[in-house]
């Protein structure tokens, strides 16, 4: 069952639509998150645009302000960020990472493709549908989400929406269990488990808790679609509304919540993961050195996944709870931040006196560190529970979740682009360009969210369409809101720049050498760039070493790709002086000098 | 430095242990299976966390439920004659799943004996007797819904038990139904000699999921028929 071989090229069909390549599948997943991606930048800018010149344009109005911030949610984290990081990274990545022909069961993830292509075509329905999008927010709580004529889009909208995420789940759960399978048993001979690279690593670890996290959803998004659908009231209790007592109660709103967000926690790792090993592996690759701590670092990703579970009800401190219950999650949740740290530490000391080349992939890993730690820092007051309580419904959390979550997986998603970029088109994708989008990036992200901080501590309050029947805000708050959205605008029109470098490089860029970056790891080993279909040609390569053998003393170049064997490098070894170590893993800090060792 | 092996440094440890870190530390592959055994593996733990939420979700709305739920020994029992007797049906329910269990063992066996007749003779047994099982779950459904159980109403009390009832039920019923079908293209495989080549793990793999069904059910019965 092994080693299977494929059909030499077929068709057109065969090859680009309907094929079972990993590396289509991954173009193809990549594609479509990225379109499905720009979609949500637009509402965004909608809902900035409201929120900076209230009043000033007409078509967004209460209703379809929150029916945008509902999509806008949704779509950035299920349909973006876990869509590209497992789907195009993941498929991508990991064959060619372990040396493998293509992922386990080519099928299933052809099928994991067009199944989530569905659910996003389900999703972009409820925009057309009676009614439009649902507007319950993109936690879609009850009992707002499951009465009739409660929220915008009560009708079809929430309907659509819960079915596209069961399809969502069928595809997700469709890859995850491909992506498991194929990093468990398909690895070449050599690839150990602790010889894999870091990506690697995220996006397997990221798999096994998607396949373990979608459940809940998948169990809530059902029952409420029943509450819609049939009439049940699991989640609907007894409600009085407009002086009417409603026909149905006994339900528990607060059912959906723990099933919510015991998916949605994880989901939170499933999205930062895998961007931490891809962040790892530019980081190591563009300073040239070795990653430090590669044991912690793989420790450290289990320890966040696993604690990662026990943590969910800190989003539903305001919700009611046990306080016994509110201190243990508050304590599992500030726990997370040792292995966090422990990663942090790790990527600042692998920069520390590395041999830096400030690319575009090396500026965006640069940045995934900056983002990650304030929006990793700024949840702590918001993982305690007395600081959660009046925090909870500001505009703190909505800079914080955005920083952590959003800009800082980006961040790696950016940088992951553009350092795969020569290996999956064959073209250098352009510099400058590149450099441009990085800094408006950068710079505007902490323009729109930084402020957010602060407002947050003002007290101006998350998921308001207008801040004007506030008494309390001080005057500055419009200021500041205006200032956002300038800012949002500008990173808006820089990730167009981005797009367009992409298909322009595609297209027109300069032809890539085989390993432009001068890279360890056996993608970038492949007989021909792109990689062919059966992406090692005839002879799978056998491993002989770790992932980040950067700048070994005595070695020829500044690094060792994975394949090559330790007699062949002897020939060209000096005899290492006394006292200095033959490999620099367990000497990280020696003799970095660059390349013409 | 002389590099010790693992074999050397796990020398001490106890030898489940031993094997457990010999695994994961090899190369190539973790487990010593094929591939879509592997993979049905991580489904079952993956669809474990599926029908967990789901009975979990059902204990949340059975507690907070605010109208009295059902006594299961009532709404369960079958009157024959004179007498009523509780949860009669389920038990047949659960001896014939439970039963399919042990054919679909043979039928692995069987398979591995390369007993082409035979193994197939036994799938078809294991999936009839699926069948049987979703007979009777159609017939208790119609039951209560003639006694006027609805997923939105329930004439005893809480809406919540037939809610949680239909909706749990049903997913089983789907997975045995999905069950029923992969048994009976199995079976036809066998029958056809696909596997004489390959072998017969492919039989082995669909048990793997038959009994993973099988005992679902068992945790469906403890917590929605006998609490």
């Amino acid at each position: 069952m092994s080693e299977k071989t494929h059909r030499e090229h077929g068709g057109f069909w065969s090859r680009y639509i309907f094929s079972q390549d990993h590396k289509v599948i991954a173009v193809q997943y990549t594609i479509t998150a990225l379109l499905i991606g720009l979609f949500g930048l637009v509402l965004s800018w909608l809902l900035r645009l409201q929120l900076g010149f209230p009043g000033s344009f007409q078509f967004v109005n209460p209703g379809s302000y929150y029916q945008m911030l509902t999509q806008h949610g949704m779509i950035m984290i299920v349909y973006l960020l876990t869509a590209i990081l497992l789907g195009g990274f993941g498929n991508y990545l990991i064959p060619l990472m372990i040396g493998a022909r293509d992922m386990a069961f080519p099928f299933l993830n052809m099928l994991s493709y067009w199944v989530y292509l569905l659910s996003v075509i389900v999703l972009m329905a409820a925009f057309l549908v009676p009614g439009g999008p649902t507007g319950a927010g993109w936690t879609l709580y009850p009992p707002l989400s499951a009465l009739p004529n409660a929220a915008p889009g009560s009708g079809w909208g929430i309907k659509l929406m819960l079915v596209s995420l069961v399809i969502f789940i069928a595809a997700a759960t469709m890859g995850g269990l491909n992506y498991v399978t194929t990093v468990l048993q398909c690895r070449t001979k050599g690839m150990t488990l602790m010889r894999m690279p870091l990506s690697v690593w995220g996006i397997f670890i990221a798999s096994v808790m998607a396949l373990f996290a979608f459940p809940a959803l998948f169990v809530g998004g059902v029952m409420l679609l029943f509450d819609n659908l049939l009439g049940t009231s699991f989640f609907i209790p007894a409600v009085t509304l407009l002086g009417q007592q409603l026909p149905r109660e006994g339900g528990n709103p607060l059912l959906f919540q723990h099933l919510f967000w015991y998916f949605g926690h994880p989901e939170v790792y499933i999205v930062i993961l895998p961007a931490m090993g891809i962040a790892s592996d530019l980081i190591s690759t563009h300073s040239r050195k070795p990653i430090f701590g590669y044991n912690a670092m793989v420790i450290a990703m289990a320890a966040i996944a696993f604690i990662g579970f026990i943590v969910w009800a800190h989003h539903m401190f305001v919700s009611g709870m046990n306080p016994y219950f509110g201190f243990f999650f508050a304590v599992s949740t500030l726990i997370i931040a040792i292995p966090s740290a422990v990663k942090v530490y790790n990527w600042l000391l692998t920069l520390w006196r590395g041999n830096i080349r400030l690319n575009v992939p090396m500026l965006f890993g640069i940045g995934w560190i900056s983002t990650f730690i304030i929006g990793g820092l700024t949840g702590l007051p918001l993982g305690n529970v007395i600081a959660d309580v009046p925090l909870h419904d500001t505009y703190f959390v909505v800079g914080h979740f955005h920083l952590v979550m959003g800009v800082a997986a980006l961040m790696a998603i950016f940088g992951g682009i553009y350092h795969w970029f020569p290996k999956v088109t064959g073209r250098m994708f352009h510099e400058t360009l590149g450099k441009l989008h990085f800094w408006v990036t950068f710079v505007g992200a902490y323009a729109i969210f930084f402020p957010m901080f602060l407002m947050g501590i003002l007290g101006v309050p998350r998921r308001y369409f207008d801040f004007n029947v506030l008494q309390y805000l001080p005057p500055q708050t419009s200021a500041l809101n205006i200032a956002i959205t300038v800012a949002a605008l500008t990173v808006g029109a820089a990730q167009l720049i981005f797009l367009g470098n992409l298909i322009w490089s595609a297209l027109k860029g300069k032809r890539a050498e085989a390993n432009p970056w001068g890279a360890t790891t056996l993608e970038w080993q492949t007989p021909t760039t792109p990689p062919p279909h059966d992406n090692w040609g005839a002879e799978i390569p056998t491993v002989y070493r770790w992932a980040y053998d950067y700048s070994v003393p005595g070695a020829e170049r500044d690094f060792i790709p994975q394949n090559v064997p330790q007699a062949s490098l002897d020939v060209h070894l000096r005899q290492p002086a006394a006292g200095e170590g033959v490999r620099s893993r367990r000497e990280p800090g020696a003799n970095l000098g660059g390349d013409k060792i | 430095m002389a590099q010790q092996t693992l074999e050397e440094r796990t020398k001490a440890l106890p030898r489940w242990l031993r094997d457990l870190v010999a695994d994961w530390s090899s190369d190539q592959q973790t487990f010593k299976v094929n591939w879509g055994k592997a993979m049905m593996w991580i489904f079952i733990v993956s669809d474990i966390f599926v029908f967990g939420s789901f009975l979990s979700a059902y204990a949340a709305a059975r507690l907070s439920a605010t109208l009295p739920w059902p006594d299961p020994a009532k709404v369960f029992a079958l009157h024959i004659g004179e007498s009523e007797v509780p949860l009669l049906l389920i038990a047949i329910m659960t001896f014939v799943l439970i039963s399919s269990s042990g054919t679909m063992a043979i039928a692995v066996k069987y398979g591995y004996e390369r007993n082409r007749a035979k193994a197939a003779l036994f799938l078809t047994l294991t999936a009839l007797l699926g069948l049987a099982f979703l007979g009777m779950q159609a017939f208790e459904w119609t039951k209560l819904i003639s006694e006027g159980f609805r997923p939105w109403a329930n004439p005893l009390g809480a809406p919540q038990f037939g809610s949680s009832f239909f909706m749990i039920t049903g997913f089983h019923g789907l997975h045995v139904t999905a069950g029923v079908i992969y048994l009976a293209l199995i079976a036809s495989q066998v029958l056809r000699g696909a596997y004489e080549k390959i072998g017969y793990q492919r039989v082995e793999i669909a048990g793997l999921y038959w009994h993973f069904v099988d005992l679902v059910w068992v945790f469906i019965f403890a917590f929605f028929y006998l609490f």
